[in-house]
């Protein structure tokens, strides 16, 4: 599907007199990691399939400050939120749409003290959300029938928010069997990239964090680990070319699979 | 009248050592900060009810959970038996309770603690099992050795003689009972002592007992019926001024720990107000430097983040010593999984241990310098890095402990106070301030994507 798709930006939409109804906040892996941006993609053609009027911030946007925080630096964290609260509050924003666990919880629970009130939601939930109100149908895309998935919780969606639900059941409208792994939902297993790891090499241990998770999803047969952050995506992926399945088993976030299935990639 | 004498300086005596730790523990938790939480207070019951009373957290391992309700619902129950012995202790009476009438409640309570006490006795014994037999791996690592390891064996070990004490004095009791009733119902004369032993209670457990004291005399049955008496009481006692001192004291704390819980989702860490103040006034292109109020010189300078003890707050204290080093949080670690340094279990016990030689060395009711502090001395900078903050250590704690937030703590005290950090974190930093993003690109670039989007 080739159609051609304008993404406005919120300066546009504010210059042409609209207000839109979410803004997707893209996320600094989204804008920038190659895989990630994959992810966004798969975002920004749901939204548009779904006729959702949005926006993006595009140069305007800035890291939500959370690696800085989980690192110690509350002073940096500080400041880049109280300047996306700034942007945010400028142009009346008042529904978000992540597409990363990390800005999710960050805007969610440590911005409204800060000023930025704000209803947020992960892209997963806004999903489920416009296939549970027929904004969405999938039916014409790729079929998963056959396939196994499993899908991954991100800590930052799950155990911090509680969040399990929303991203089951929207992989659930895929014709795929969802199977679950060992430690799943409150008792999932971290990828080990939060907390700032993302960012450093691991502290010496026996093993790395990604492979230990890793082991689990294959343990359940899957062909398909789905993930709903693009950090956990990063990690998975590693994890599958350290055990050579890269030929066998995907790691897609449930945006993506959504959008195959919808034949919109 | 001596026994009487002797019992009320036993029971004083252990209730002053108590009184004493309690007090300390008290004052050494009130080093900590302040942090409020006194809000929401249904919320607050309702968690304490469900996850200490309710022990909700406990079963999700349901072989430990379980046997650990029966030794806590038996705890608390057979300390009704116990206020009987105490009663009986000074007031030189004896199964007092049974002398209040309604014998059949009386029976019916005394057959329940049987019970409870032998399920309590076979629970122990498989913690002792599980503990020292099987290798279950939590109970053995690093930090479980010495002291630690030692203390949860003690406890159960007393717990065990404790019951089999009780039980014991129960079967001495039934079989003097029986006798003195045969005695009497044949004429014979009975002692004023034996003639104490009025028929009351039933024994479904002890009855079990019964062969291994039936051969002996009355005279040999009373001073054994004595013996287990004093022993179990004394037993108590020594368990309540331990208790204290050990990570047993769990059974008193985990009811207030819980009530003060971190009632937010896990995932919000709450923002330092200090630094919004500041942050506020270098945003503001108005505000005016020399405006604020000339700082207070006696207000002690603001620290940010923790380095001892005393940094955190009172509740992260609180925690310390509620914790039960059961070490479900450490079990769940990813980083301690993968082999990494990092345990939670540890950074609770660090910050107790070390909390105690801070309280032993105040002066005048202040911390005073020994040239140690938490981060380092017991807390290396290299655990704290290999937390991915993913809260499955409080998701598993069965008494609502939260680790996370000191290790939070102990890096804001890294990053703001010493600048110190792993360089892939610096240039982490660095990046976000410069280009608004943790990797080094241009903010310019943050719209790339969709210029590919249709390309
Ligand atoms: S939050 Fe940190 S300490 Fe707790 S389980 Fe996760 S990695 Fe371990
Ligand atoms: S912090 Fe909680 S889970 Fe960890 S050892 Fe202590 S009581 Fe157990």
């Amino acid at each position: 599907m080739s159609e051609y798709i304008k993404v406005p930006t919120m300066a546009e939409m504010m210059a042409s007199g609209e207000v839109p109804e979410v803004l997707f906040w893209v996320g600094c892996s989204g804008s920038f990691d190659d895989r990630a941006k994959k992810i966004t993609k798969a975002i920004v053609k749901i939204l548009h399939r779904a006729g959702v009027k949005y926006a993006v911030l595009g140069a305007e946007e800035s890291c939500t400050g959370d690696p800085a925080k989980r690192a110690g630096n509350e002073f940096l964290f500080q400041m880049q939120a109280m300047q996306n609260i700034m942007v945010l509050n400028g142009y009346g924003v008042k529904r978000i749409v992540t597409g990363c666990p990390h800005c999710f919880n960050i805007m969610k629970n440590e911005y409204p003290e800060l000023g930025g009130n704000y209803e947020v939601l992960h892209h997963t939930q806004f999903i489920n959300e416009l296939i549970k109100d027929g904004k969405l149908q999938i039916t014409d895309g790729k079929s998963f029938k056959g396939k196994r998935i499993t899908f991954h919780d991100p800590c930052y969606l799950g155990r911090a928010n509680d969040v399990y639900e929303a991203p089951r059941e929207a992989l659930q409208t895929l014709d795929a069997e969802l199977v679950e792994m060992r430690r799943c939902k409150s008792k999932g297993l971290c990828c080990g990239a939060g907390g700032a790891q993302m960012f450093k090499e691991a502290e010496p241990g026996n093993k790395e964090v990604n492979v230990e998770r890793t082991e689990d999803a294959l343990e359940t047969k899957a062909n398909v680990i789905a993930t709903g952050c693009p950090f956990c995506n990063t990690m998975m992926t590693d994890g599958v070319k350290n055990f050579e399945k890269e030929g066998s088993v995907e790691v897609k976030d449930i945006a993506e699979l959504i959008a195959e299935a919808g034949d919109l990639l | 009248m001596i026994a009487q004498i002797l019992f009320l300086i036993l029971l004083g005596v252990s209730a002053f050592f108590f009184a004493r730790r309690i007090g300390e523990i008290r004052r050494n938790i009130k080093l900590g900060r302040d942090i409020d939480r006194s809000d929401n207070s249904s919320e607050r019951w309702k968690t304490m009810f469900m996850v200490a009373i309710g022990q909700s957290k406990m079963v999700k391992r349901p072989i430990a959970g379980i046997l650990h309700i029966l030794v806590y619902v038996g705890f608390i129950l057979i300390n009704i038996e116990v206020l009987e012995i105490i009663i009986d202790g000074l007031f030189g009476t004896h199964r007092v309770f049974a002398t209040l009438g309604a014998g059949a409640i009386y029976d019916f309570l005394i057959g329940c603690f049987e019970i409870l006490a032998f399920l309590v006795l076979v629970a122990c014994v498989i913690f002792l099992v599980r503990r020292n037999v099987i290798n279950i791996k939590r109970f053995h690592s690093k930090e479980m050795t010495k002291w630690p390891k030692s203390d949860a064996n003690i406890i159960l070990v007393t717990e065990v003689l404790l019951m089999f004490a009780l039980l014991s004095m129960n079967a001495t009791d039934a079989i003097l009972q029986e006798r003195a009733a045969t005695m009497m119902a044949s004429g014979q004369e009975v002692s004023e002592t034996l003639s104490h032993y009025i028929e009351a209670g039933s024994f479904p457990v002890s009855a079990w007992l019964v062969p291994l004291y039936d051969g002996m005399s009355v005279d040999a049955l009373m001073t054994t019926e004595r013996f287990m008496w004093w022993f179990h009481i004394i037993g108590i006692l020594g368990f309540l001024v331990y208790v204290p001192y050990s990570k047993h004291f769990h059974i008193f704390l985990a009811f207030p720990n819980t009530y003060y819980s971190k009632l937010l989702p896990k995932g919000e860490l709450p923002n330092m107000e200090a630094v919004t103040n500041e942050v506020k006034l270098m945003l503001d292109p108005n505000a005016d430097p020399f405006a604020a109020p000339a700082p207070d010189p006696d207000a002690a300078p603001i620290k940010f983040g923790a380095k001892d003890v005393q940094d955190l707050t009172w509740k992260q204290l609180f925690d310390s010593y509620t914790c039960t080093e059961c070490g479900r949080c450490t079990s769940v670690c990813p980083a301690n999984q993968t082999g990494k340094l990092l345990s939670p279990r540890k950074i609770m016990m660090d910050t107790r241990d070390r909390l105690d030689e801070v309280g032993k060395g105040l002066e005048n009711g202040a911390p005073k310098d020994d040239g140690k502090s938490l981060l380092r001395d017991y807390i290396s900078e290299e655990e704290l890095w290999a937390c991915t903050t993913c809260n499955a250590c409080v998701e598993a704690c069965p008494v609502n402990i939260d680790p996370v937030s000191i290790i939070i703590d102990l890096r804001r005290h890294l990053i703001m106070e010493e600048s110190k950090s792993p360089e892939s974190i610096t240039a982490m930093f660095n990046n976000v301030e410069n280009n608004g993003a943790p990797w080094a690109f241009p903010a310019a670039d943050r719209g790339k994507w969709i210029e590919e989007l249709n390309s």
